[in-house]
C-alpha cells in the first residue's frame, strides 16, 4: 500500500500558518504538481506580503519574496530573464486583488508565460483581520466592523470572472480545497495551470476559495462549512477561461 | 581610439547599458527621458534583449527586482515623480542586496513641477530612495561622455557592492547631443553570483531572495553589515574632477548642468584675476569628502551652485566641518542659472 | 577657428533642431567641441522650437547658449525673444518670407533671406531651415564648406536618405542666395 509521503518540493520546515488553515493544503497542493511535472529544480517562487509572505522557506525551489501585489512583476523579470524556466506567484486576496491589482490585470494582459496562485479567503490575515476587496457584504472584520456595507464600501472584486474578460489569458479558474473531492478538483486544476506554462500557453491563474478560521472567528471545522454556505453562492466554482477548451470547441 | 558619435545623453546612456552586457530594460513614458525607453524599445528585441513597458513606474522597478534576482545586468530609467514611485521597489532591491541600475533623468518638482530640468532629487537620490537604512551608489554625470562612461562604470559597481546604482542625471543632459566615444563592451560575471536565482537544477539548496528578517537581531545584524560596506565605498568609490583648485581662494562645488554653467564662471572670474576653482563632485553618494576637507584649509569660502533650493549644501558644511562659510548660487527647475549669475556670486 | 554659440528658433516643424543637428554633425566630423542644446517639452508639439549649438576650440562649458554670436530666426516672436541677446557684432539670419519687420538693432550684422518663398519657388517646399542655414554657413563660416555634404549625410536618418539631394539642392541655393 502506498505511503502517504512529503512531496518532494516542499522542505522540512515547520509551517506557521494557524491550525486549520489552507495555506498548508494548496502548499502541498503546489509541491505535488512540482513533482509530478518533474520541474523542481528549474522552478522559481514568487511569495507575496501576506500570510504566505513566508513561503520561500517551504518550497524547496529557488525563492523570491515581493513588494506587496508586485509579484506578477517580479514573475514578469524573472520569466524574461529565464524563459526556460517556470515560475509563479502565490498571492493572497488583499495583494493580488488590491494592492497589486494593476499588476496582476497588467501580467494578464500581456498572456505573460506564469502560473499564478490565488488565495482567497476574504481577508487580510497576517495584518490580524481587516476587510480585504473580497470580503463579502455584511461581513464583519477589524476594518468593517458593521458588516461590509455595498453603499460605503462596494461589493467584493470577483478576480476570476475579472480576467476572464481579457483576451490573453490561457486558463482562469476558481476551485476550493474545503472538502477531499474539492481538494482532487483543485490538484488538477495546479497542475494544468503549470502544465500550460511548460508547454508555453500563458497566463494561468487558479483562484482557489479558502479559509481563515483564526479571523474569521470559527473552527476550521465550521470555517470549511462557512465556504460552501456564504463564500462558494457569490465565488461559484468552476474554469472561467481555458483556450484550450476553446480552441477544441472551434475544432 | 573608437570613433566619436554624436549622441543624445539619454541615447549614450541606452547604447552604453548595452554595450555593458544589459539585455533587460522595463520603464513607463515620462518626460525628459523617453528617449532612453525609445532606443531599447527600438535595439532590444534585436540583440534578444528584452524591452518592455511596464504598466507603472512600479511595476517596472520590481520587473528590474526580478530579473536581478536572476543575476543579470538590468535597468530603469525614469524622472523625478516616476522615481519617487519607484522608491519602494529600490528599498527592497538595497534590502535584498541586489544590483541594478536605475536611471533619473531630473525635472522640477516638487508635485508633478516641471518638466524642465532639475537637481532637486538631490537629497532623495543621496539619502537613501526609499524607506529604511540604505544607500545607493550615486553618479553625476556632467557631460554625453559621463553618461556614457558612468552608465557602464554604475553597473560594475553595483555588482561589486551588491546594491542598487542610481544614474542622476537632468533633462539637459538627457536631451543634448555631445560627441561620445562609447565605451568597450563588458558585460556580468566579474563578481560571485552564487546567490542569484537560476533554478536549482536539484544540484544545490534553492537560494532565497528576501528582504524580511521578522527576528530584529538578525534584522539588525544586517543593517550593520551593510553599514561597513558602505564605509569600505566611502573610502574606495568616490569620484570627483577639481579644476583650478592649485592656487583658489574661492571652491565652487557643483555638479552635473550647473558645474558645465560654473565652469564659464569661473574662466570669466580668473581672467578678471579672482583665484577661483572648482570641486564637481561625480558621485554624490559617496560624496567626495576628501578634497573638501583638504580645500577647506586652503580657500576662503565655498559657493554651493546647484538647480536646486541648495540641497548638497549640507553634505559641503559637513565635509568640511563647516570651517568655512557656504554661500549658495541656486535656482529651481528649469530656470538654469547663467554664467554671469554664477560669477556674481564668486565676486560677491 | 572663432567659438561660434549659435541659437537656431522658429515654430515647431520648421525643423529648427534638425538645422542644428546639420551644424553639429558637421562640427563632429571636423573633430571639434561641440554641443546641441535643444528645447523640449509641449513646445515642441506645434508650439516655439529652438536649438542651441556651440561649436569652439575648447571643452564647451554650459551647452546654454545665453548670448549667441549668431541667431537664426524662423518666426517673428523668435525674433522678439532673442534679438537683444544677440552680441555687439553678431550675425542674425532671417526668413523674410515669414517676419515681415527688420532687425533693430543697429550694432548687430543682419542677413534676409526669404527662405520659405525660396523653397516654394523651387520645389522645395518643407526646406525653408536648409535655405536660411546655407545662407549662414556662408557668411559665418561656423562650419566647412567642403563638409556640408558629409554633415548632412550624418544628420538625416537613414529611412529618409532620398531627401538628401533636396536638403542639399536647398543649402547650396542659400549659400549662393
Amino acid at each position: 500500500m502506498a505511503k502517504f509521503n512529503k512531496p518532494k518540493s516542499l522542505t522540512d520546515a515547520v509551517f506557521h500558518y494557524c491550525p486549520g488553515c489552507t495555506h498548508g493544503i494548496v502548499h502541498r497542493l503546489v509541491a505535488e504538481a512540482i513533482d509530478e511535472l518533474g520541474i523542481e529544480g528549474k522552478t522559481i517562487g514568487v511569495a507575496p506580503v501576506g500570510c504566505s509572505v513566508m513561503a520561500y522557506n517551504y518550497f524547496t525551489c529557488d525563492m523570491i519574496q515581493a513588494a506587496h501585489g508586485r509579484a506578477p512583476a517580479v514573475a514578469t523579470g524573472v520569466k524574461r530573464s529565464l524563459p526556460d524556466h517556470i515560475v509563479f506567484t502565490y498571492q493572497g486576496d488583499g495583494d493580488l486583488a488590491s494592492i497589486g491589482l494593476c499588476e496582476t490585470v497588467s501580467a494578464a494582459a500581456r498572456g505573460e508565460n506564469i502560473t499564478v496562485i490565488f488565495i482567497n479567503n476574504a481577508i487580510y490575515g497576517m495584518t490580524g483581520g481587516q476587510m480585504a476587496p473580497t470580503s463579502l457584504i455584511g461581513q464583519v472584520t477589524q476594518t468593517s466592523p458593521y458588516g461590509r456595507d455595498a453603499a460605503t464600501q462596494g461589493m467584493p472584486i470577483k478576480i476570476s470572472e475579472l480576467l476572464a474578460t481579457l483576451e490573453a489569458p490561457s486558463y482562469i479558474t476558481r476551485v476550493t480545497v474545503n472538502n477531499v473531492k474539492n481538494v482532487r478538483n483543485a490538484k488538477a486544476a495546479i497542475k494544468k495551470a503549470f502544465q500550460n506554462q511548460v508547454e508555453g500557453k500563458g497566463f494561468s491563474l487558479v483562484e482557489v476559495v479558502s479559509n481563515c478560521p483564526t479571523n474569521w472567528g470559527m473552527t476550521p471545522e465550521k470555517s470549511l462549512q462557512w465556504i460552501d454556505t456564504h463564500m462558494l453562492p457569490y465565488y461559484p466554482l468552476g474554469v472561467y477561461k481555458d483556450k484550450d477548451a476553446e480552441d477544441k470547441n472551434n475544432g | 581610439m573608437s570613433e566619436k558619435v554624436l549622441m543624445k545623453g539619454n541615447e549614450a546612456i541606452a547604447e552604453a547599458a548595452i554595450l555593458a552586457g544589459c539585455r533587460h530594460y522595463f520603464g513607463y513614458p515620462i518626460t525628459p527621458q523617453t528617449e532612453i525607453a525609445a532606443y531599447m524599445a527600438k535595439k532590444m528585441p534585436k540583440i534578444n534583449g528584452t524591452f518592455l513597458q511596464a504598466e507603472s513606474e512600479i511595476a517596472a522597478i520590481n520587473m528590474v527586482y526580478g530579473v536581478a534576482s536572476t543575476g543579470k545586468r538590468v535597468m530603469t530609467s525614469s524622472s523625478s515623480p516616476g522615481i519617487a514611485l519607484k522608491c519602494e521597489g529600490i528599498s527592497y532591491l538595497a534590502g535584498a542586496d541586489l544590483p541594478a541600475l536605475i536611471v533619473n533623468v531630473q525635472r522640477g518638482g516638487p508635485g508633478l513641477g516641471g518638466i524642465q530640468p532639475s537637481q532637486s532629487d538631490y537629497h532623495l537620490a543621496t539619502k537613501g530612495p526609499g524607506h529604511g537604512d540604505f544607500h545607493v551608489l550615486c553618479f553625476a554625470p556632467a557631460s554625453v561622455q559621463e553618461m556614457a562612461d558612468l552608465t557602464a562604470h554604475a553597473f560594475e559597481c553595483a555588482e561589486k557592492y551588491r546594491m542598487p546604482s542610481m544614474l542622476l542625471a537632468d533633462g539637459t543632459l538627457g536631451q543634448m547631443m555631445e560627441p561620445v566615444v562609447l565605451p568597450k563592451p563588458s558585460d556580468a560575471g566579474k563578481y560571485d553570483n552564487s546567490w542569484a536565482v537560476t533554478g536549482t537544477n536539484n544540484e544545490r539548496k534553492h537560494n532565497i531572495i528576501n528582504s524580511l528578517y521578522l527576528s530584529p537581531a538578525e534584522l539588525e545584524k544586517l543593517n550593520f553589515e551593510r553599514y561597513e560596506r558602505y564605509e569600505q565605498i566611502k573610502k574606495d568609490e568616490p569620484m570627483w574632477e577639481e579644476y583650478l583648485m592649485d592656487d583658489a581662494e574661492i571652491c565652487v562645488v557643483s555638479y552635473g548642468i550647473t558645474a558645465r554653467i560654473s565652469r564659464n564662471a569661473v574662466d570669466e572670474a580668473r581672467k578678471q584675476g579672482i583665484k577661483v576653482g572648482m570641486i564637481r563632485p561625480i558621485t554624490v553618494w559617496p560624496f567626495p569628502v576628501e578634497p573638501l576637507k583638504k580645500a577647506a584649509d586652503k580657500v576662503e569660502r565655498f559657493i554651493c551652485v546647484e538647480l536646486n533650493m541648495g540641497q548638497m549644501k549640507d553634505d559641503i558644511e559637513l565635509a568640511i566641518h563647516c570651517k568655512k562659510p557656504v554661500d549658495l548660487c541656486i535656482r529651481t527647475g528649469g530656470m538654469l542659472p547663467s554664467p554671469d549669475e554664477v560669477l556674481a556670486v564668486i565676486k560677491k | 577657428m572663432a567659438d561660434f554659440n549659435i541659437i537656431i528658433a522658429g515654430f515647431g516643424g520648421q525643423g529648427i533642431l534638425f538645422s542644428g543637428k546639420v551644424l553639429a554633425c558637421a562640427g563632429l566630423l571636423e573633430d571639434r567641441n561641440l554641443s546641441w542644446l535643444p528645447s523640449y517639452g509641449p513646445e515642441m508639439r506645434g508650439g516655439t522650437a529652438n536649438c542651441s549649438v556651440v561649436l569652439s576650440d575648447k571643452p564647451v562649458g554650459s551647452p546654454i547658449v545665453e548670448r549667441p554670436n549668431v541667431l537664426m530666426v524662423m518666426n517673428e516672436p523668435s525674433l522678439d525673444k532673442f534679438e537683444d541677446l544677440v552680441v555687439p557684432g553678431g550675425k542674425i539670419f532671417v526668413d523674410s518670407s515669414l517676419i515681415p519687420r527688420k532687425v533693430k538693432r543697429d550694432d548687430v550684422e543682419a542677413f534676409y533671406v526669404p527662405a520659405t518663398k525660396l523653397a516654394a519657388d523651387n520645389g522645395l517646399k518643407g526646406l525653408a531651415n536648409m535655405i536660411l542655414l546655407g545662407n549662414l554657413i556662408r557668411h559665418t563660416g561656423c562650419i566647412k564648406e567642403d563638409g556640408i555634404a558629409d554633415a548632412l549625410h550624418q544628420a538625416i536618418p537613414a529611412r529618409k536618405i532620398d531627401l538628401f539631394n533636396s536638403n542639399m539642392n536647398a543649402i547650396s541655393m542659400g549659400f549662393e542666395y
